[in-house]
């Protein structure tokens, strides 16, 4: 059947409501309304108010009441209502989401998932577009997971309600309405397994999330020029499968890393660096990054120009025809990284 | 509706300052003075108290702690409050939150594990129901929130009693925790220690409100004044709050007046923001010589008995000392242990590289 990776991400709520009643669905608009992009559409009609329910409009409040019924031994699943506005909740996932096993010594674990409709390219207006996967990988104690398609949608969703420990789910808003022939229920790899999307020999992408689609249309234009690209998704970032990676990049030879988010300081570079050491002597050229600019997410009408598109993906692989180019100029790479 | 929701005019007093009982006026119901019993059980927990927030400060000069901060002064708002609740119900305290733990039952060398440096939190929170002592102002208000409504959810009629500081109240989560207590119902105390001062910040920069407690009104969560120094009046005031609590009426905000007679910390330099007079007046409001002033008018107490009690304090004080005097040794290996459930393979590596600089080493 064709699902969209919003309908796939509702079904694996769903699901997961009835598997165990522990499970609860809370958040801002999550019910009578089904949230404003609809992933909890039904969920309390179907289930009642006590299991999907909306919440004051406190984005600290959510996590943090999330904590404390996770004590009682709920499994509660919380959205963000859009990227930029978890901010708010910041502290209680750094200090204490994050933290808590660890705090407690393991006595305590936090089977907690926090949903985040991230990333741009729809149009939306400031504070609606953060790519904000860095700051929580940079977190030790939080799973980050990001899907790019319905199967590892629903697959990754029902894994995360399933962990002992929190996850970060990171919903990559632009493939909300991406379309899929699958049959749900369905299991995909585990967490810390990436999937290696189109098979190559010249370059890998390494991507995830929102920029997975735009590395596959790059890839393709790359073979009519005569380039064989591979191309990785990642699916979670916080386990990183380097396993997937190096042996790809170790064939290849060359390597581009593909993020929307910024690259100052990000998981574009931390994968940068991590090929580079592990795979430095099959390396032909230096892993190069293409990634959203060093900028604020900019208004609509300029997200073209911001956003890491084919043009600047083909324009890497090309660069990283190396053999015969100097060292590349700020002008060349900065922008990029 | 409001009138509900509005703290007595002045803070509950049951027991004055020098043991004599006070005719209650102007309190919204009549609050009975608690049995001699509870008070001398309260009077025997505030001695232990008080002695293992002494002899705590002391170790921060042997440098055993890294850093102390002392509740000496507040002891019938912790002992009270903590003693009110049962073992079923949960706490949340913060960093001063010791002699609670202590009077939580708690053993007090793994209540001093956070400031000693060796465990963020030395005893089992689920086993304990007692959450990890919060550094991050007002952060646990939230869970202790979460927790009342999940305990509810469960059916039980536990209850989540939350400490905070005067100045905390300022925080964001204070607000939000109060507001989502009070749109779940759920059972939930909050506990303000007004001890007056935020480190070297006095109330008056704190907040304009009339009254900490005032701050209830605004979020629909009735509150109470207590008196924070009067043991009788914490009791009775707490009685009341998980009456409600338990009842199903939602949370309960409580704003209890007392002073921190030492520094924020041993770190802290307390002179220069306040007076040796200011200091002075709250030692004549001391709880535990009120109480048994309370008590030897009745003869629940005698001199045998407060003998004993300060006996059985050194011998916690000593024991405490010579635990403490031990050096705690930490397994460099347990860094990898509680960051997932298990470990990932960025994990699996760190822990690797050091596995191999240990065995360099040896
Ligand atoms: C979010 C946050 N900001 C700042 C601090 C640093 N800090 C620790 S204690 C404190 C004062 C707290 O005062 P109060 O709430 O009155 O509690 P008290 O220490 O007097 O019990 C401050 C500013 C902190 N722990 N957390």
């Amino acid at each position: 059947m064709t699902v969209t990776m919003g309908g796939a991400l509702n079904a694996a709520l769903r699901d997961a409501l009835a598997a165990d009643d522990d499970v609860l669905v809370f958040g801002e608009d999550v019910g009578t309304l089904g949230g404003v992009f609809r992933i909890t559409d039904g969920l309390t009609q179907q289930f009642g108010e006590t299991r999907c329910f909306d919440t004051p409009l406190a984005e600290s409040g959510i996590v943090g009441f999330a904590i404390g019924m996770c004590l009682t031994g709920f499994r509660p699943v919380v959205e963000m209502q859009f990227d930029a506005f978890a901010y708010p909740a910041f502290e209680q996932i750094t200090s204490h989401v994050a933290k808590m096993r660890n705090r407690t010594s393991g006595r305590v674990g936090l089977p907690l998932v926090i949903r985040v409709p991230y990333a741009g390219g729809i149009g939306g207006v400031e504070h609606h577009c953060d790519s904000s996967e860095g700051y929580y990988a940079h977190t030790p104690g939080l799973k980050v997971v990001t899907p790019s398609d319905a199967a590892d949608a629903y697959s990754l969703l029902r894994e995360a309600i399933e962990d002992p420990d929190p996850v970060i789910f990171m919903e990559p808003k632009a493939l909300y309405w991406s379309k899929q022939d699958i049959e749900l229920p369905c299991k995909r790899p585990a967490f810390g397994k990436a999937k290696v999307r189109r098979d190559g020999d010249d370059v890998t992408l390494v991507t995830y999330g929102p920029s997975v689609p735009t590395a596959l249309k790059a890839a393709e234009a790359a073979a009519e020029e005569g380039w064989s690209v591979e191309v990785v998704d990642l699916r979670t970032i916080v386990p990183f499968d380097d396993e997937t990676v190096v042996e790809s990049v170790r064939r290849t030879g060359r390597c581009v890393v593909v993020s929307e988010a910024q690259g100052f300081a990000g998981v574009a570079g931390e994968i940068s660096a991590r090929v580079t050491e592990r795979c430095f002597h099959s390396l032909a050229a230096p892993v190069a990054r293409v990634s959203g600019l060093p900028t604020p997410y900019p208004a609509p009408m300029l997200e073209k120009t911001y956003l890491p598109g084919v043009e600047r993906i083909l324009d890497a692989i090309a660069r990283l025809q190396w053999d015969d180019q100097p060292d590349l100029t700020y002008a060349e790479v900065g922008a990029r990284g | 509706m409001t009138a509900g929701l509005l703290p007595s005019p002045n803070p509950v007093q049951l027991i004055d300052p020098t043991g004599a009982e006070v005719e209650q006026a102007g309190t919204r119901r009549d609050y009975p003075v608690p049995s001699a019993a509870r008070l001398r059980e309260v009077w025997h927990a505030m001695v232990i108290g008080r002695r293992f927030d002494i002899q705590a400060t002391a170790l921060t000069k042997q440098g055993r702690l890294a850093v102390y901060p002392s509740s000496r002064g507040q002891e019938a708002c912790q002992v009270g409050a903590t003693l009110s609740i049962t073992g079923d119900d949960w706490l949340f305290p913060t960093y001063r939150e010791s002699m609670a733990l202590v009077t939580r039952g708690i053993d007090p060398v793994e209540v001093l594990s956070l400031l000693r440096g060796d465990s963020h939190c030395g005893y089992d929170p689920i086993a304990t129901r007692t959450a990890a002592q919060c550094t991050p102002l007002s952060t646990q208000l939230i869970h202790a929130a979460g927790a009342g409504y999940g305990e509810k959810r469960r059916g039980t009629d536990h209850v989540a009693l939350a400490f905070i500081g005067d100045g905390a109240t300022s925080e964001g989560d204070f607000h939000e925790a109060l507001n989502f207590a009070a749109v779940f119902e759920a059972p939930t105390i909050f506990f303000v220690q007004n001890n007056k001062y935020a480190i070297s910040v006095p109330l008056s920069k704190q907040t304009k409100a009339p009254s900490l407690a005032y701050k209830g009104i605004g979020y629909g969560v009735p509150a109470e004044q207590v008196d924070g120094n009067d043991p009788a009046a914490v009791l009775a005031v707490m009685d009341a709050a998980l009456e409600h609590c338990r009842s199903g009426k939602g949370p309960f905000l409580i704003e209890a007046h007392t002073y921190r007679l030492d520094a924020h910390t041993n770190a802290d330099d307390a002179t220069r923001y306040r007076s040796d007079d200011e200091v002075t007046a709250w030692l004549e409001r001391d709880p535990i010589a009120r109480v048994e002033a309370w008590l030897r008018a009745r003869g629940e107490l005698g001199d045998d008995i407060v003998a004993a009690t300060n006996a059985e304090a050194e011998a916690m004080a000593a024991q405490l000392r010579d635990r403490m005097n031990a050096d705690p040794s930490v397994d460099p290996m347990s860094l990898f242990d509680n960051v997932f459930a298990q470990r990932t393979p960025q994990l699996e590596e760190a822990r690797a590289m050091v596995a191999e600089e240990i065995q360099a080493e040896v």
